[in-house]
């Protein structure tokens, strides 16, 4: 039952082939099994509940195509009565009083949820070893990181825990890991997805999206998560169209564009040798391919790591240990308080960042770091409306390499060039997606995809399009 | 040493929306603690500021009020600091972009008129509050008011004593209340100002050291507080030492300014565009929408009063300075359009004397406008004379009767009869031969002692005017 995707399942339940309930007891006991280390929280008792809700509502007729599908959630959702950590000692003990709107709408479709991922703390890593909870292991090969910050629900889906599961992607959180763990995953438009109740990091670039199996299966929960919301400024207040209806139309003259800049000399040489069988298959479907220059790119990783730092210092200044989270004991006074609540809640990864942050945006510094970030910001966006004049898509690696061994990246530096080819799409609040297209030394290699501002249903139908044809989507890790 | 101070104010005026600036939670004062603090004024994980529309709107009325330029586009930063009653770790401010930017506002000190100008204003949310003698060790934080929306207004360094300090935060007190976009109210901190001192010698052009005297929030120790802030600062320099730049806190009841923090410690902090709220657009339609919504400002108002109602300048800006005081006059107008200055003179002796003394404001007059109305119209009519009406006046303040009522109880009626009061006149006359040689001798002011005695045998109710023709006829 766990390789089945979405469509599938659905079947599965209106043909009376299992109930809800027990599809939800196999996923349950799956990861109770599981070494993984996928799930910070698994709500076995709710999941149970919610799947009879689902098997009343499927035997009344009133089902959609979501109702009574397990899935797993980020930790970084809020959920009513449910513990929501975003990954960190500082909210360990912390229970959300509320639903993230992402979270209400899920619960709206009627979804079953298996739990809460495991992440990297306040989405901040590409590996998902900077989790208070532990790394999480890459289905494919437990040796090997499932990528970040999403990794424990890329490594729930590809690892068969979940029927599909939540991201957030703020520089690639959602293509990176899906990428690594050979499943797809979309980062739509910002704006597109409310952010309400979701943990903020960089609010100016996080998103989220999900990580599925299929693209159609991308298509169906996507339906589900985005639209307006008047709790959050900054979502779209525009239509959601029927992202499954375009999934079927020909891609036969598309235009893709290749990034002459995202072929450079950091590529590995089996990553980009896949890439280039799966550019061929889009060739061979009626695609024309063209090389494009995103000559900014460059800049992305600097103006990503001075504009992200700089929110994340001020989003998380409300994790002082005065209201709710983590409490430094026996404090003498309230610089004490701050001080060593902070210290000992906060991990390395998230501290540094905090402090770059900080530093960036104190007097004297901001127009040297903050402002010429922006601007640098600019320029990478303005790259990228020169190039959709010119194609319909850019195409090109999610990560340099393939999954890398837990551990074997310890300068952070080198950590965030895991997200070379990602970044760009935020800082413009593009669309992007990841897609399996291949395997080098029995590790997947994902296909990323950058479509123009709120493309999501073209890109849906292109990366559709690609698993017709192929089988690399349908690729399950022997032991799972 | 001739020292010349400089003052400037800033004057945070709470916004009286019925919700918070970013949030559904209410605005309403005095309810139980953290009983009107919802998820987003908790600062809880995950949640999103959200503007209200009306405390932008309001923003923008008091900037057309003043006349000022406003900024089509605006941004909201984030001011970053760590404090227990600020749950997000920063507050949403504006720094670079504010609704309103520059204008000015008049004030007018004896018969000179001062312009102070306006350097901005803007839109802020509140801090929570920390109280600190709640428990025996412990700090307890009320996030009601945390997000209650401010209009910081921030003014040149234009003013040159407490004096006129004073006057222009009353001017902006006045207006504010005017426009309804704050209710006022000092006691519950709806309006408070910090003000920057500094000194220096008479005929310098530069600005001495300042120091920021923090939330202020009544006249009174505004006053105090600078004339304070402005004798420390003489004896320092005097004795050849130098101010420090620092933010002092005014202490009334030790009637002291004491430091709270010099600069040199004070927090950097870290403006940013909020990255959570979108840029405030303005549209021109907006803009006039809300200029056709003012009402007549206290300056036309004043100006009315002068051309149309012949008030002196004086009045007319006394009776202006408070809406509630001209909306008493304007109520007793209805009644007495054409006798505007007698209303005036009632409002500013009789009653707010014993405004005054009872320490109670003009909304809560126990005397009503009309009441007064009706009591001025007995003085009109002759029923009784000004002087009867004082004691009316303070019947009614006492027993809240009206004045028909007191007039009749009391038997206060004015003698009318000329029969009835020529007859006392003649028996005075009779009773006092001496004082009639005097008169006829030209002792004229004898003639008040023949009035005095009427009066004594009417009990005072005797038109003046008549006693005052029969005696002189009589006595001719």
């Amino acid at each position: 039952m766990h390789t089945k995707t979405i469509v599938e399942l659905s079947q599965g339940l209106k043909d009376k082939d299992f109930s809800c309930v027990e599809l939800t007891q196999h996923y349950l006991n799956r990861i109770n099994q599981s070494d993984l280390n996928a799930f910070i929280t698994v709500t076995d008792e709710l999941a149970l509940v919610q799947a009879q809700v689902a098997d009343d509502k499927i035997a009344l007729g009133n089902a959609s195509i979501l109702t009574g599908i397990p899935y797993a959630h980020k930790d970084i959702f809020c959920t009513k009565g449910v513990k929501t950590s975003a990954g960190s000692k500082m909210l360990d003990t912390f229970v959300s009083p509320y639903d993230a709107t992402v979270s209400q709408k899920l619960n709206q479709a009627d979804l079953v949820m298996l739990g809460k991922t495991n992440m990297d703390e306040f989405a901040m890593g590409s590996s998902n070893e900077n989790s208070f909870y532990g790394a999480v292991k890459n289905p494919w090969n437990r040796l090997k990181i499932p990528g970040g910050s999403s990794g424990g629900s890329a490594a729930s889906v590809a690892g068969g825990l979940s029927c599909f599961a939540t991201g957030t992607d703020t520089g690639g959180s959602i293509r990176q890991p899906s990428s690594l763990c050979g499943i797809t995953g979309l980062k739509p438009t910002y704006g597109r997805i409310s952010r309400y109740g979701m943990i903020a990091y960089a609010s100016s670039l996080d998103q989220a999206g999900p990580m599925t199996k299929t693209a159609q299966d991308a298509a169906i929960v996507l339906n589900v998560m985005a639209g307006f919301d008047e709790k959050d400024s900054t979502s779209a207040e525009q239509k959601v169209p029927d992202y499954t209806s375009n999934l079927n139309n020909s891609i036969k003259g598309l235009t893709i564009g290749l990034p002459k800049e995202f072929f450079s000399s950091g590529l590995g040489d089996e990553v980009a040798s896949n890439i280039m069988v799966a550019i061929k298959k889009f060739e061979a479907m009626g695609a024309i391919v063209k090389e494009v220059s995103l000559p900014n790119s460059a800049y992305a990783i600097p103006a990503y790591y001075i504009v992200a730092p700089c929110e994340c210092s001020s989003n998380l200044s409300r994790l002082d240990g005065v209201r709710y989270g983590y409490r430094a004991k026996d404090v003498e006074n309230l610089e004490d308080l701050y001080l060593r609540s902070r210290s000992e809640g906060f991990g390395e990864e998230v501290k540094r960042r905090i402090m770059i942050g900080t530093y960036a945006l104190s007097a004297g510094y901001y127009d040297a770091y903050y402002l010429k970030a922006q601007k640098v910001r600019h320029l990478i966006s303005d790259d990228f409306k020169k190039v959709f004049e010119q194609v319909d898509v850019i195409m090109g690696p999610v990560s340099p390499t393939t999954a890398f061994d837990l551990g074997s990246v310890k300068d952070p530096v080198s950590m965030y060039l895991a997200d070379i080819y990602t970044l760009s799409a935020n800082l413009a609040g593009l669309p992007g997606m990841s897609i399996p297209a291949g395997f080098a030394q029995n590790l997947p290699v994902g296909l990323q995809l950058i479509g123009n501002y709120w493309s999501e249903s073209r890109l849906l139908n292109i990366a559709h399009q690609f698993q017709l044809q192929t089988d690399w989507h349908l690729k399950t890790p022997q032991e799972c | 040493m001739e020292w010349g101070t400089v003052i400037g104010l800033e004057i945070h005026a709470q916004l009286n929306t019925k919700s918070k600036i970013f949030s559904a939670a209410s605005t309403q004062y005095g309810q139980k603690p953290n009983s009107q603090a919802c998820a987003v004024d908790l600062g809880l994980p995950g949640v999103l500021p959200v503007l209200n529309v009306e405390a932008v709107n309001k923003a923008i009325k008091f900037g057309v009020a003043i006349n000022a330029h406003i900024n089509q586009r605006s941004i909201f930063d984030r001011k970053n600091y760590f404090y227990p009653d600020l749950p997000k770790g920063y507050q949403i401010s504006q720094m670079d972009w504010p609704i309103v930017g520059e204008g000015k506002i008049e004030i007018i000190l004896g018969d000179q008129t001062k312009v102070v100008g306006i350097t901005r204003a803007h839109l802020e949310e509140d801090a929570g509050k920390s109280i600190h003698d709640m428990f025996d060790d412990d700090t307890a934080i009320d996030l009601n008011r945390a997000g209650t929306p401010l209009l910081e207004i921030v003014s040149e360094p234009d003013m040159r004593s407490a004096k006129e300090a004073v006057m222009y935060a009353k001017k902006i007190h006045t207006l504010v209340q005017y426009i309804d976009i704050c209710d006022g109210n000092m006691q519950e901190g709806s309006f408070r100002c910090d003000a920057n001192v500094s000194i220096r010698p008479k005929g310098q052009k530069e600005l001495g050291t300042r120091a920021e005297l923090k939330n202020i929030n009544s006249f009174k120790f505004l006053e105090r507080a600078i004339n304070l802030e402005v004798e420390r600062q003489q004896d320092i320099l005097e004795e050849g030492g130098s101010v420090v730049q620092e933010t002092r806190l005014y202490d009334s009841v030790k009637h002291e300014t004491r430091s709270m923090r010099s600069k040199e410690e004070a927090n950097d902090y870290r403006y940013f565009p909020d990255p959570d709220l979108l840029p405030v657009e303005i549209s021109d339609e907006l803009l006039e929408k809300i200029r056709q919504t003012l009402p007549e400002l206290p300056a036309q108002k004043k100006a009315r009063f002068v051309v149309k109602l012949g008030l002196s300048d004086y009045d007319a800006d006394v009776l202006t300075l408070q809406k509630p005081l001209a909306d008493y006059f304007e109520t007793m107008l209805e009644y007495h359009a054409s006798n505007a200055k007698l209303c005036a003179n009632w409002i500013m002796g009789e009653l707010s004397a014993s405004l005054n003394k009872h320490q109670i404001d003009i909304q809560n007059s126990p005397i009503t406008a009309q009441a007064l109305s009706l009591l001025i119209s007995r003085i009109s009519d002759d029923t009784i004379s000004g002087k009867t009406a004082k004691d009316v006046f303070k019947a009614m303040w006492d027993s809240k009767d009206s004045a028909d009522k007191i007039i009749q109880a009391k038997g206060l009626k004015q003698m009318t009869d000329t029969g009835e009061i020529e007859a006392i006149v003649e028996q005075v006359i009779a009773n006092n031969a001496p004082q009639v040689a005097q008169f006829k001798s030209g002792n004229d002011k004898i003639l008040g002692f023949f009035i005095g005695q009427i009066m004594k045998l009417t009990a005072g109710k005797a038109n003046p005017k008549q006693v005052n023709e029969l005696l002189r006829n009589k006595l001719s």
